[in-house]
């Protein structure tokens, strides 16, 4: 029963490595070096790469920029509450409004070109999740996360709340089209 | 002030318990256990809410459960037994008595008091339904957060006990030489739980003094980095226990000894070094951090920590191997596998936590800790069906294992039930297994985590998750009433034998005083440098089978992994 004993041998420490032990330790070694070059990688050769471009700012200040999208881009507005949507021109800033519980502006965008999408959270954490693409980002209150995205396939994909927000947590959804 | 130096000698395996040691182990695993019972009961509720053919309970109460689940299995059950461990690892396997047992008993009722006053906010109050990670600014009643302060301060002094014990070790000279292993790991688990708790001091308290208004505001995203400082260390903990109650187990049911000290408590140490910066895995998709620094959190400091369980998960079974080949079962690759005793709880428990915790666990945490692999399954399902390999399957399987052997050896009661003790392990691991795997199929889909309603029933703009997805957490949901079944089989054996159980009776059973330490004198060993296993295993491995089991598991780990670079290769490009 040594495991739960004191080491029999006082020097343990000099006992010699395990041909099995070390051969594995080798082997595990290695993979663990070729998960690390994954990473920088990908960020050279890889298209899924977060920018990590954010800017600390406030509620007033980026609900302003969104408004500005809004007033210049809508095409038209969806519901009953008037909810607009929006199209902006390839290559421009969009911003998306998180709050409780309701994502705003709708956005309408083409394949294949490219947007810089701004996501802030007026109050608390949220979770931008885009389905059925599978692509998730933490939504922070205060700071405007901008990624440029580019949908490749024409379609009507949702955008639903995967950061606990709440009691009408999964209320929270809307909807991006790409023409 | 006298000093209690009663002990007990176990009949059976020749432990010796301290008197206050034990009832304070045997407080603390009945704390552990009724935190679990609690825990099991929220699950039931919240498994079959989320199983959405079932649908159980409105959302109020589902998040209130969720939450309520959340800190009593992850924080209470897991804490409540760890500390039970550390007092075993410490007195009882050297034969110490515990340091200071009046301020351990202060600690296990601060954490008693801690524990109870959080389920007063979160079930009573039900205005604390934050989940247990309490992401400000989302907020919760002082009382939430409070309580949470009180149980870390209490297993903060069960830390600092432990710690004490040792050195009494030392000073008294209870044992010879170097601690075991099992107590190595144990002091891992220690060292890396103070400064958890010290993180969790740093994001807490300002949280506590936020909730009463005396703080105007809290950064949402340095609560994420200080909280997962806390909060994921602290899974560390749990590896680096159940890891030790693995090797612990080895020895109990195989009388295995480690393959080479050196390798084995080394791993442990690269716990240490390598973990405390992993926090960064959970901040992946969050703004405001750089690449580099998620790389380098993520890589430098985790992989390490990878090749640390990696090296366990070759160690342990390896130990196994070697003792069973010694005592005979020698023949091919598998044969001392094939002959483990796998109708003993303690022994095919604690494997199916091995298997479960390296293949399930393991692999798609290393997945999703991943920088841009985290983008297609971050807040997905996949997350809980990650953990609950590793701290359902893994940790909290490796517990009841334990318990089996603590039941007739610290509680002297003869286990109830023997019967359904022999399926339990399977019924929780492998329902438990399965669970978390259709979880991560959920996940894969796009399914969210704490989510009540994924059809989206009466929305605006409802989405339709396709059919697989629904078949998953339908399956989901099916395997988690097999573990929950499970579940309530070692609550009825634990309970069971506990308090109505055969008292195993000695004849002349008695404490017996220790004036000083009661190692026998320093024998000199004779220095086996040498090879030292005789004629065992083949092609100059002593341990093949393991090896093989080793490479298997490296291939489906290689193969997984970049089959999921490939799935990120499909989503829309990002920059
Ligand atoms: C039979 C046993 C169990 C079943 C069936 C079960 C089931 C579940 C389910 C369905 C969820 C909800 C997932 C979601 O909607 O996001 C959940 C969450 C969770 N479970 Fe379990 N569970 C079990 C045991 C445990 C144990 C033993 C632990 C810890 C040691 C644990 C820790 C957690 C945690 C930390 C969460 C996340 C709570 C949150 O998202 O805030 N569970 N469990
Ligand atoms: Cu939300
Ligand atoms: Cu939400």
């Amino acid at each position: 029963m040594s495991a739960i004993l004191p080491p029999p041998d006082r020097v343990w420490w000099k006992q010699p490595i395990d041909r099995v032990e070390g051969t594995w330790i080798a082997i595990a070694l290695v993979w663990c070096l070729i998960m690390f070059f994954m990473m920088p990688y990908w960020h050279v050769f890889g298209k899924q790469n977060l920018a990590n471009e954010a800017f600390k700012t406030t509620p007033e200040a980026y609900t302003r920029k969104a408004q500005e999208v809004v007033d210049k881009y809508t095409v038209r507005t969806e519901t009953a509450q008037n909810i607009p949507v929006v199209h902006p021109p390839a290559g421009s800033d969009v911003y998306l409004v998180a709050r409780l519980w309701s994502w705003w502006p709708i956005l309408e965008l083409e394949a294949g070109k490219s947007y810089r999408i701004h996501l802030m959270s007026m109050d608390w954490l949220h979770g931008f999740s885009l389905q059925p693409e599978n692509i998730n980002i933490e939504v922070h209150p205060g700071y405007d996360h901008v990624l440029t995205v580019t949908p490749t396939a024409p379609g009507t994909y949702s955008v639903i709340c995967n950061e606990y927000c709440g009691i009408n947590h999964h209320t929270m959804a809307s909807k991006i089209y790409v023409k | 002030m006298a000093v209690n130096r009663m002990f007990r000698t176990c009949p059976t395996t020749g432990l010796k318990f301290h008197q206050p040691a034990e009832a304070l182990m045997k407080w603390n695993a009945v704390a552990a256990v009724v935190s679990l019972l609690v825990g099991g009961i929220l699950a039931l509720g919240v498994t079959l809410t989320r199983w959405q053919a079932v649908h159980l309970l409105a959302p109020d109460w589902f998040y209130l459960f969720l939450t309520a689940h959340g800190l009593n299995m992850l924080v209470f059950w897991i804490i409540f037994f760890e500390i039970a461990v550390l007092y075993f690892a410490g007195s009882t396997l050297l034969g110490c008595r515990l340091a200071t047992p009046k301020m351990a008993w202060a600690g296990f009722w601060l954490m008693v008091a801690g524990a109870l006053l959080n389920n007063y906010a979160v079930i009573f109050r039900q205005d604390s339904s934050v989940m247990f990670t309490s992401y400000a600014p989302m907020g919760a009643h002082p009382t939430f957060y409070l309580g949470l302060i009180l149980f870390a301060v209490g297993a903060l002094i069960g830390c600092f006990v432990f710690l004490g014990t040792l050195a009494v070790g030392k000073a008294e000279k209870t044992y010879n030489g170097s601690i075991p292993l099992v107590t190595f790991g144990a002091l891992t688990a220690c060292i890396i739980a103070i400064f958890t708790i010290a993180s969790g001091a740093i994001i807490l308290i300002p949280t506590f003094l936020w909730s009463l208004g005396l703080i105007e505001h809290i950064d949402s995203l340095m609560y994420r980095t200080v909280f997962w400082a806390f909060g994921h260390s602290s899974q560390q903990i749990n590896v680096s226990a159940h890891v030790a109650i693995w090797y612990a187990i080895a020895a109990i049911a195989f009388g295995a000894k480690p393959m080479s000290e050196r390798v084995s408590r080394a791993a442990f140490l690269l716990y240490i070094f390598f973990l405390q910066l992993a926090s960064a895995h959970h901040l992946l998709v969050d703004p405001g951090l750089t690449s580099n620094w998620k790389i380098f959190n993520t890589s430098y400091a985790m992989y390490l920590a990878v090749l640390a369980s990696m090296v366990h998960g070759l160690t342990v079974p390896g130990a196994i191997e070697v003792a069973q080949r010694e005592k005979g079962f020698n023949k091919g690759l598998f044969e001392w596998l094939r002959k483990a005793p796998w109708g003993n709880p303690v022994f095919s428990g604690m494997f199916i936590s091995l298997m479960g915790f390296g293949f399930l666990g393991g692999i798609s945490g290393v997945m999703m800790g991943t920088e841009q692999l985290n983008l297609i399954i971050h807040n997905t399902l996949y997350v809980p069906g990650h953990f609950h390999a590793t701290v359902v399957v893994g940790t909290t399987l490796a517990f009841m294992s334990l318990t089996y052997f603590l039941i007739p050896v610290l509680f002297r009661r003869q286990m109830m039930f023997p019967l359904l003790a022999k399926w339990q392990p399977y019924l929780f691991g492998l329902g438990m297994s399965g669970f978390a795997l259709f979880m991560m199929g959920a996940g894969t889909l796009g399914m969210p985590r704490r989510h009540w309603d994924v059809s989206f029933a009466g929305n605006l703009f409802p989405h339709e998750f396709p059919g697989t997805a629904w078949l998953m957490i339908a399956l989901m949901g099916i395997s988690g009433l097999v573990a929950i079944v499970g579940g309530i089989i070692y609550l009825l054996i634990t309970v069971g034998s506990v308090f109505l159980g055969k008292k195993i009776e000695t004849p002349d059973f008695k404490y017996v005083k220790a004036r000083e330490g009661m190692a026998p004198a320093p024998q000199p060993v004779a220095a086996t440098l040498t090879a030292h296993h005789g004629n065992i295993g083949m092609a100059g491995f002593v341990a093949p089978g393991t090896f093989v089991l080793a490479i298997v598991f490296l291939t489906s780990f290689v193969l997984y992994y970049f089959v999921n670079w490939k799935y990120l290769s499909t989503v829309w490009p990002l920059s």
